[in-house]
């Protein structure tokens, strides 16, 4: 039995997979598509014939890599780590019996070659040892790896495989914001020499002085986080090391420098942001095959939505067919045709 | 798949070659032989696969130019370019598959040994099944 039992919502036939509360994520997402469309509705008319009309198509690209950005973060997978098989359990208890202790207790010291003692604890809930760098997210109820933390924004933990499209939502956020912020007070400035004064401006764009409210407000939050993940990623930290202080805290007199730092800070941003991703460690694409007649089938491509969607290996082999980007190799309607000879299993989410 | 269902059968042992960490968090399985084949395989050539297999995944983790240029270009495009090609990390994964299941084939089944691709238990261990009515 592999089923996914995190609580995870998966869409879109497995492609996407996010977090369990996905309410302040929509409200994020609100948020930022209404600032920008006021922008749009209320600012852009008027700089557009004051000034030039390069400014509202600098906005858009903006906007557009923003929301391509959170969306990006919020359905990918982080890195779940798929839980162990009850063969491998077995295998655990039988195997390094030297510390007599029930298997929730052991802990493995693995030796590293900078001199660090990494202590891998079992996970009660993932039934593994969990690997360094990794750990158990309490709210989507898995254990993920470099796990960073889990961002109630995005709806979703910030992991091993979407930290970049985090940092540049964070970074294309921070301009749109400073973006929307300048371009709202040339807007008054402007308009109030148009006008008399000041206050007849701010009654022609009433909008105007919202956006620059809200702006003005999330700008420090957003620029503050911006900064902070850079200084991380320069020190090949995750937020959660450095909330826990993994690496500065000192042992017999000794400063422990960061075992997973490659030494430059340049170095450090680049393996962050353009190193080599792995794939999902999950198989949330692949067929599942119908275990007792389970009447609930899906057929089409998009009523499976708010649906999550179980996977098991087939039923007499361990070996689960992995479903390399089947939109690659097969052309859709291929694929489409197996999923009707196969359906998924499917169960309403409670 | 009929040497598949075979050795997945209630007489078959499973065990688990778990990951090395002590060079950090990239993929590595640890290259000792384990007792449970002793007398099935020959040593040094179990070791060799286990030892071709991490080759691979070093590749796959390495900072190479390729690799920079690949994330570069994909971030330009919005992260399109992914949907359309995959990624270096991926043919490596894919080829580690492959290079198990031409080993399965070429050496292991004949001894009673099955290996599979680690990525089934994500990156975490390699299963390897034996065949016990041997």
């Amino acid at each position: 039995m592999q089923s996914l039992e995190s609580k995870n919502r998966v869409f879109c036939n497995g492609r996407c997979i996010t977090g369990h509360n996905i309410g302040i994520f929509i409200f994020a997402v609100l948020l930022i598509s209404i600032i920008s469309g006021l922008f749009f509705g209320f600012d852009c008319p008027y700089l557009t014939k004051r000034l030039s009309p390069a400014i509202p198509i600098f906005a858009a690209l903006l906007f557009l890599m923003v929301i391509c950005c959170i969306l990006r973060t919020a359905f990918t997978d982080p890195g779940i780590l798929p839980r162990a098989t009850p063969e491998e359990i077995r295998y655990l208890e039988k195997s390094d019996n030297l510390q007599n202790a029930p298997l929730t207790g052991r802990v493995i010291e693995v030796q590293m070659r900078g001199g660090h003692v990494m202590k891998l604890k079992f996970c009660q809930t993932c039934k593994i040892f969990r690997p360094p760098r990794v750990s158990h997210c309490s709210l989507c109820d898995a254990c993920i790896a470099n796990f960073d933390h889990h961002c109630p924004w995005v709806g979703n933990c910030v992991g091993l495989r979407n930290y970049r499209y985090f940092y540049l939502f964070l970074f294309s956020l921070s301009l749109l914001c400073i973006y929307i912020f300048v371009f709202n007070i040339i807007n008054i400035v402007l308009r109030a020499q148009d006008a008399s004064t000041v206050a007849d401006a701010i009654r022609d764009t009433p909008a105007t002085i919202v956006e620059a409210l809200v702006c003005f407000i999330s700008i420090w939050s957003v620029i503050g986080l911006w900064g902070y993940h850079t200084y991380l990623i320069c020190r090949s930290m995750t937020t959660n090391e450095d909330i826990k202080d993994t690496w500065r805290s000192t042992r017999r007199g000794e400063t422990l420098s960061n075992p997973f730092s490659r030494g430059h800070s340049l170095l450090n941003c680049f393996s962050a942001l353009c190193g080599p991703l792995p794939p999902s460690f999950l198989n949330l694409r692949a067929i599942i095959k119908q275990e007792n007649n389970i009447p609930k089938t899906a057929t089409g491509t998009n009523n499976n939505l708010h649906d999550t969607l179980q996977y098991h290996p087939d039923e007499n082999g361990i070996y689960n067919n992995r479903v390399w980007d089947s939109s690659a190799e097969n052309p859709p309607h291929s694929f489409q045709m197996k999923q009707q000879q196969r359906p998924y299993v499917l169960r309403d989410y409670v | 798949m009929e040497v598949t269902t075979r050795l997945t059968s209630e007489h078959s042992i499973k065990l688990f070659i778990q990951r090395d960490y002590s060079e950090g968090t990239a993929v590595k399985f640890q290259e000792r032989f384990p007792a449970e084949l002793e007398g099935k395989i020959d040593r040094g050539k179990f070791v060799d696969i286990i030892r071709h297999v991490n080759s691979i995944y070093a590749e796959a983790e390495s900072l190479s130019c390729k690799a920079f240029m690949e994330n570069c270009c994909a971030c330009l495009t919005g992260y399109l370019l992914l949907l359309c090609m995959p990624t270096h990390y991926e043919k490596c994964v894919r080829r580690a598959a492959q290079y198990i299941s031409e080993e399965n084939d070429r050496t292991l089944t004949q001894n009673g040994i099955f290996m599979i691709d680690p990525m089934e238990k994500g990156l975490r261990c390699i299963e390897v099944c034996i065949s016990s009515n041997r």
